[in-house]
């Protein structure tokens, strides 16, 4: 039998998509699905399968795309991951599920993402069914965040027959995948898709409702909900410390992402939200936050972008997709530097920075190799902007205004992984809020980890 | 989507809001704002809570009408709904318990924005509430009959006499301290110059200052880092950490220099409105 390469997406050409905000990577056609499925060797046991934090039917919903049963396919990935058209987009395969496929030990792996990608698509396009819901059961559950962790929280809560109501804090549901993760990488039409889908189901979405501020978890309770899901995410952005990270034009990521994706600057003046940005523009960090950050900022006019990191290549946390992408763009990179201070003028403005140059040292908790900084080796880039992307921390507001919700040293919410639980009763809690900045699939499968124990917790208490 | 009852027309500039909001109304205490939006492209602003009615469910907002927004804003009539309005936000104002003398200073809208802490003081019983506002002129003075009933003193500034003492805050402040009077606290909600003056005329006499600041956000729930300032030389996030802390220790300048990053921005803004109404 002739070996059939791994099937390439279509994709914008990088000349034109650096000036607009569609989507990049533009699917599969059923007929490449089609051939890209046959790669699949439908292992007896499919190590795929282990390697996908979800463990989604891997082989089985390929084997029903190479017969062209499209729908049930789809079906068969839902039973295990509710947002497909999203996770196929954004999910690191390369060091999950596509990472364990035996095909890619030898040439590449089967582009596994891609086929998840265009049957949630294809679903769309063909209408989406909305499943027939059991009568209410009369219980009542608050969620707060309407990320991927509460999002698909609440979905599961609704098949059960549960009134479930998401309180989120931002004028737009979608945590993450609304403000963080810009438009070219997932567009609104597929979030719009999902976020209605939730809303058949019966699921209420309260948005300006910052809970702890608006109602605190005990309100809510008061209020007649039975169990309540935290799913607030790690919003918290982080600074570096160093001298002048106060200076204009200096960003977090969250800020200019938010700017941008959520308030729409690069639209002003049509929109009132502004943005400052100069000509050449420095993003600090190498993971997924850094190269969309750096990629919006070419898009909205910066002129050139470098990415600067303080490790090699080799340890960027970044999907490989993105950083091939954004290369092909026109960012460029600066491995193995750091800032050590902003240098601004007499008004304040952002105008330069000093960096250092860094080595690898031995490996750290991380397993990484750390890196150790070159004494002398300073000098300094002339710039007008600095994006910060060097990660998040927890979001607070909750934890401080719930007694009895522990948290662990890092400021995480102490939650069992198996079933949410925190130390408060009637309280679980999911995603980045517990784990740490993580992804979009990790966040998904701890929602319905605890809608299953919510489940649990209310029959029995009932 | 959030309606206003009622419109107060305070001066040329500045207008009253009374907001329907009850979930906000039933959890807001003095010290804390809200962010708005207006319409789907419009940005968010923060602004002060200025008082609030459990019963009614309503907020009053006062604001000045500086630029797009806020001059939108004021096109606003009773009866007309905005699109967001979150709250309530920052952390709540709040006095140490055995503090008696307070002095509360309001300077343009930082006059409605002190009113709920001197209303709360005076109903608490403290022994004396000494409170300073100061206008331009007179015609600018706002609130003055609510803040006298929740005041034992009202003293008042302006910067060409028409009206009490001829001059700035710190011009009568500067003259309490003189006259020997029991000081405890001194509390400060104005423009952020005023601000600084007020902590510079109290920190050669150590008063314990509060100064509420009021830097460019955008969340207002601690996600973006847009309203960082520097107190005691570490970042702070004014919008979960604050908006209040302590004046002496807070970087003024950078505050002021960070305010005027989008005047450019600001101009466009305001004056392609301007153009769209004159049409
Ligand atoms: C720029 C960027 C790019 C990323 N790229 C990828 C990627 O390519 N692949 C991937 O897998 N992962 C990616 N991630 C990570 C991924 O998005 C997160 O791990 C995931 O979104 C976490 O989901 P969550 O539901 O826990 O929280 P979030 O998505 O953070 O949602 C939390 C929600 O809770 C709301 N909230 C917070 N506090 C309150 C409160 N007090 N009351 C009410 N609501 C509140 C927030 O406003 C927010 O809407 C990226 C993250 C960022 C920032
Ligand atoms: C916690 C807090 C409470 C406030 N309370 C009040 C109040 O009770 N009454 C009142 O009149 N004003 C208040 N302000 C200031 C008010 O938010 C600004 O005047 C308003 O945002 C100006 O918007 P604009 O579009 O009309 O003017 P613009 O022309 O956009 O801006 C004028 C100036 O206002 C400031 N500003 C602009 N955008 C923002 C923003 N998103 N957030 C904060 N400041 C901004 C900048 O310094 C700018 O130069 C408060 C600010 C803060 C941070
Ligand atoms: S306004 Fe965004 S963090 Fe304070």
């Amino acid at each position: 039998m002739k070996k059939i390469p791994r099937q390439h997406m279509p994709e914008q050409d990088p000349k034109e998509r650096i000036h607009n905000f569609e989507e990049v990577a533009l699917g599969f056609t059923a007929e490449l699905a089609q051939l890209e499925a046959e790669r699949c060797l439908n292992c007896p046991r499919p190590f795929c399968v282990e390697g996908c934090p979800v463990n989604i039917k891997i082989p089985n919903f390929i084997q029903l795309i190479k017969a062209g049963k499209f729908k049930e396919a789809v079906m068969k990935i839902k039973e295990d991951n509710f947002l497909p058209a999203i996770c196929g987009r954004v999910c690191p395969q390369e060091s999950q599920c596509e990472a364990k496929c035996v095909v890619g030990i030898k040439g590449e792996p089967v582009a596994i993402g891609r086929l998840e990608r265009f049957v949630a698509d294809w679903e769309y396009e063909h209408g989406v069914e909305v499943p027939e819901l059991p009568p209410p059961n009369g219980h009542r559950v608050a969620i707060v965040g309407s990320g991927p962790a509460g999002i698909s929280c609440s979905v599961d809560l609704a098949k059960m027959g549960y009134e479930v109501t998401i309180f989120e804090a931002l004028h737009e549901p979608g945590g993450v995948l609304t403000y963080g993760i810009p438009p070219f990488r997932l567009p609104r039409k597929v979030l719009k898709n999902e976020l209605e889908f939730v809303q058949k189901l019966g699921v209420k979405i309260v948005t300006d409702a910052v809970v702890g501020y608006l109602y605190t978890i005990d309100d809510l309770f008061k209020e007649g909900y039975e169990a309540v899901f935290i799913a607030v995410g790690a919003g918290t952005p982080r600074f570096m410390g160093i001298e002048g990270e106060n200076l204009i034009g200096v960003y977090s990521a969250s800020e200019f992402l938010t700017r941008i994706n959520l308030m729409h600057a690069h639209e002003f003046p049509e929109y009132d939200t502004p943005i400052q940005l100069g000509k050449r523009v420095i993003v600090v960090g190498g993971g997924n936050v850094a190269m969309d950050a750096a990629r919006t900022a070419l898009r909205i006019g910066a002129g050139e972008v470098v990415v600067v990191y303080r490790r090699s290549r080799k340890e960027m946390p970044a999907r490989l997709e993105e950083i091939g992408h954004a290369e092909e763009e026109g960012v460029k990179f600066e491995f193995l530097v750091n800032p050590v201070r902003f240098i601004g003028d007499e008004n304040g403005w952002l105008r330069g920075v000093e960096l250092i140059k860094m080595e690898l040292g031995e490996p750290d908790e991380s397993g990484r190799r750390r890196p150790v900084p070159i004494e002398g080796s300073n000098f300094i880039m002339d710039i007008d902007n600095a994006i910060i992307a060097i990660g998040q921390a927890s979001q607070p507001i909750v934890a401080q205004t719930t007694p009895g919700l522990e948290l662990n040293k890092r400021g995480y919410v102490i939650a069992d992984e198996e079933t949410g639980q925190t130390t408060r009763e009637g309280v679980f809690a999911g995603g980045d809020i517990v784990t740490g900045a993580a992804t979009v699939i990790s966040a998904m499968g701890a929602g319905r980890k605890a809608a299953k124990a919510i489940h649990e917790y209310i029959t029995k208490k009932n | 989507m959030y309606k206003i009852l009622e419109k107060r027309v305070l001066s040329s500039d500045i207008k009253w809001f009374n907001i329907y909001a009850p979930q906000v109304a039933k959890k807001a205490k003095a010290g804390q704002f809200v962010v708005l939006r207006i319409h789907e492209k419009g940005e968010r602003i923060p602004l002060t809570i200025a008082d609030y009615d459990r019963e009614k469910g309503t907020i009053l907002i006062v604001f000045q009408e500086i630029g797009k927004t806020t001059k939108l804003l004021g096109t606003l009539e009773e009866g007309d709904e905005i699109l967001d309005f979150v709250g309530p936000l920052g952390i709540p104002f709040k006095l140490e318990e055995n503090v008696e003398n307070v002095v509360l200073i309001g300077g343009g809208v930082g006059i409605p924005a002190i009113y709920p802490k001197a209303k709360e003081l005076y109903k608490e019983g403290k022994k004396r509430i000494i409170s300073i506002v100061g206008a331009r002129n007179k015609d600018l003075l706002i609130m003055r009959e609510e803040m006298e009933t929740s005041s034992h003193e009202l003293l008042i500034a302006t910067d060409d006499g028409s009206e009490g003492t001829k001059g700035f805050v710190t011009t009568v402040l500067q003259n309490l301290i003189d006259e020997g009077r029991d000081l405890d606290v001194v509390i400060a909600v104005g423009p952020t110059i005023m601000m600084k003056m007020v902590a510079k005329t109290t920190r050669p006499y150590n008063i314990p200052t509060l100064v509420s600041l009021n830097p460019i956000m955008v969340d207002g729930t601690g996600m973006c880092g847009s309203c960082r300032v520097t107190v005691g030389g570490q970042v702070k996030f004014a919008c979960v950490d604050g908006p209040i802390f302590d004046g002496h220790e807070v970087d003024f300048d950078e505050l002021m220099r960070r305010n005027k990053m989008y005047v450019d921005k600001e101009r466009v803004s305001l004056e392609l409105w301007e153009k769209e109404v004159q049409r």
